[in-house]
């Protein structure tokens, strides 16, 4: 029917009702608390993380066992470099965490409650972003540094200063939850946990794969370039000077160089966050 | 009090939502009806702040929903799919909303037992039964103790016993002076429930209006009489200047007439009765006529009723 719509006067008036809830102004640190209450009640943290632990203990006392019984050289190098291995299989978990942190939200349908809950877009990408960042810079921090303690002590640590105790403890911490934001600012845009996962872990490993087969000589300057700036290759800068390449960026450059392209890519996941609609 | 003024939302070159303007007041249920695919959904979702409108606006006590503090203290919402996460336990699914609005943790205990899900409060919802899961989610729209509450479709998938308890669940809270806006595409539904209407077709307002005067201006009624002497009654009937309808098997349908009138009319002509009663077309016979011109995704059945049977 094309009939127009007929609506009614004006109705009685009713006495609204009021709660006996007193109402407190809520901020940034409520958004924590609730993000907070969020990461630790779902399994998936639980497991990322402990599978992330289990990684780097297991593989860093079998490194250092196999060093320690075959004598081998360790050819100047730090004793803390055998850490290495362990960090770089355990951040496909940290990864896996951060996009689970907000893409499970999408797939569950939690982020329309989450977003009713609280209207601040920003502030809830913000909540997120810093509940997740402590938690995964605490934990790969002191298991870092386990990890660390045990290998000195099976290999012996001969000449390591602390300068380098603190880029494989404290810098590497910071590398991994760096590395988890950027899957979180992924997990944001693309809305999809499995297919952000894909995405990060094709970021991780396929520069360095692709690397490996670019035979040609005219892409020798594109090789070089995915061999110095992969992850792999900035997370060992925090383990040796010498790095996988000679000319790629060292130590804390490396954090510098993660930082801004996960500040880019936060960015870009707020911008998308506040346009669309959920 | 939800305020709608000129309200659209285009996707593509498809209007959901076509410049609505309507006001949902306190102290009353307002039945939200329209068939599926009316825009039901993406209104409410914009009245949330979730969707953005393409233009118009809608307020909450005239603010918009971004400019409020605390949203869940002014309104409490159950939208249509779930919006819990399954592997989180029942209780922290709530203290997480709860954190972030600063309402006290004993809120949490408070709105379980009243929905009756104490007992299962450490559970996960992902093993909770369709009505449950409903009861969850009615649980965490009443979190904040709010004045006005947006329930989308939520006696779809409910066995009897759920419908009633959230039929009288909704007119108990509009009792109590809060504002209750429901959506649904049951019109019996909606009879039972609501005080107030407004039907939507196609993103279009087609009614705003009490309950009461729908069912005034929307359901015939007429008196069936069944005789052994159908053509004699047709006759008399005729000559009086009745409307007569033929359904056959000797049973005649008069629009507009009463009982009173009819029986009398046969008494007068000496014609034998076999059945004389009063029937009410159905609302839900009400409300397709009106949304049939808005339905979406009509079934190709040539010889489907046109609505359907009578009896509500």
């Amino acid at each position: 029917m094309t009939t127009a719509p007929y609506q009614q006067g004006p109705q009685p008036q009713y006495q609204q009702y009021t709660s006996p809830i007193p109402a407190r102004r809520a901020h940034l640190g409520d958004a924590l608390a609730s993000e907070w209450t969020k990461i630790r009640s779902v399994r998936s943290t639980m497991w990322t993380l402990g599978v992330m632990i289990v990684l780097m203990v297991g593989i860093g006392l079998l490194a250092a066992v196999a060093v320690s019984a075959s004598d081998a050289d360790m050819q100047g190098e730090s004793v803390l470099v055998l850490g290495f291995y362990g960090v770089l299989l355990g951040s496909i978990c940290v990864v896996t965490l951060g996009v689970l942190t907000i893409a499970s939200e999408h797939g569950t349908g939690m982020i329309r409650t989450t977003l009713t809950a609280c209207p601040s877009r920003g502030r809830v990408l913000l909540a997120k972003s810093i509940v997740f960042f402590l938690l995964t810079f605490t934990v790969t921090t002191v298991t870092a540094a386990l990890v660390a303690v045990l290998q000195a002590g099976l290999v012996g640590s001969g000449t390591t200063t602390g300068e380098e105790w603190l880029r494989a403890t404290v810098g590497v911490g910071l590398f991994i939850a760096v590395l988890g934001l950027l899957a979180l600012a992924v997990g944001a845009l693309i809305r999809h946990s499995a297919g952000a996962i894909t995405v990060m872990i094709g970021l991780m490993l396929l520069p360095l794969v692709a690397a490996m087969f670019m035979f040609s000589e005219s892409l020798v300057d594109v090789r070089q370039v995915l061999l110095d700036y992969s992850i792999p290759s900035l997370l060992v800068a925090f383990y040796s000077d010498a790095g996988i390449t000679d000319t790629g960026p060292e130590g804390w450059t490396s954090l510098g160089i993660l930082t801004g392209v996960t500040a880019v890519a936060l960015a870009g996941a707020f911008y998308a966050l506040d346009r669309r609609d959920v | 009090m939800i305020e709608l003024e000129g309200l659209t939302k285009r996707f593509g070159t498809k209007t959901a939502v076509d410049h609505l303007s309507f006001q949902v007041r306190p102290g009353q249920v307002t039945g939200f009806l329209g068939p599926n695919g009316a825009g039901k959904s993406t209104t409410m979702r914009m009245v949330l702040g979730l969707d953005h409108p393409t233009s118009g606006t809608a307020r909450i006590d005239g603010k918009h929903y971004g400019e409020l503090d605390e949203p869940l203290t002014y309104i409490g919402a159950l939208l249509e799919a779930g919006g819990l996460h399954g592997g989180r336990s029942a209780y922290n699914n709530l203290l997480c909303l709860a954190q972030s609005n600063r309402i006290p943790e004993r809120r949490v205990a408070e709105v379980l037992d009243l929905v009756g899900l104490s007992a299962v409060a450490r559970k996960k919802p992902k093993g909770f039964s369709m009505g449950m899961g409903q009861r969850l989610g009615i649980a965490a729209a009443l979190l904040g103790d709010p004045q006005i509450l947006m329930f989308d479709e939520p006696v779809n998938g409910l066995d009897p016993e759920g419908i009633h308890w959230i039929r009288n669940l909704m007119k108990a809270l509009a009792a109590e002076g809060r504002t209750i806006f429901v959506s649904s595409h049951l019109m019996s539904e909606m009879a039972l429930t609501a005080d107030h209407l407004i039907v939507i077709g196609r993103g279009k307002l087609l009614a705003d209006t009490s309950m009461a005067d729908f069912i005034h201006q929307n359901s015939r009624s007429y008196v069936r009489v069944r005789s052994p002497q159908p053509e004699q009654l047709r006759d008399a009937l005729h000559s009086s200047g009745m409307t007569v309808a033929e359904e056959g098997n000797g049973t005649l349908e008069i629009d507009g007439a009463t009982t009173e009138e009819v029986g009398e009319l046969a008494g007068r002509h000496g014609i034998v009765l076999h059945e004389l009663s009063a029937q009410r077309a159905s609302l839900e016979e009400a409300f397709m006529r009106m949304t049939a011109a808005a339905v979406e995704y009509h079934a190709h059945d040539a010889n489907a009723p046109q609505w359907a049977p009578k009896g509500v």
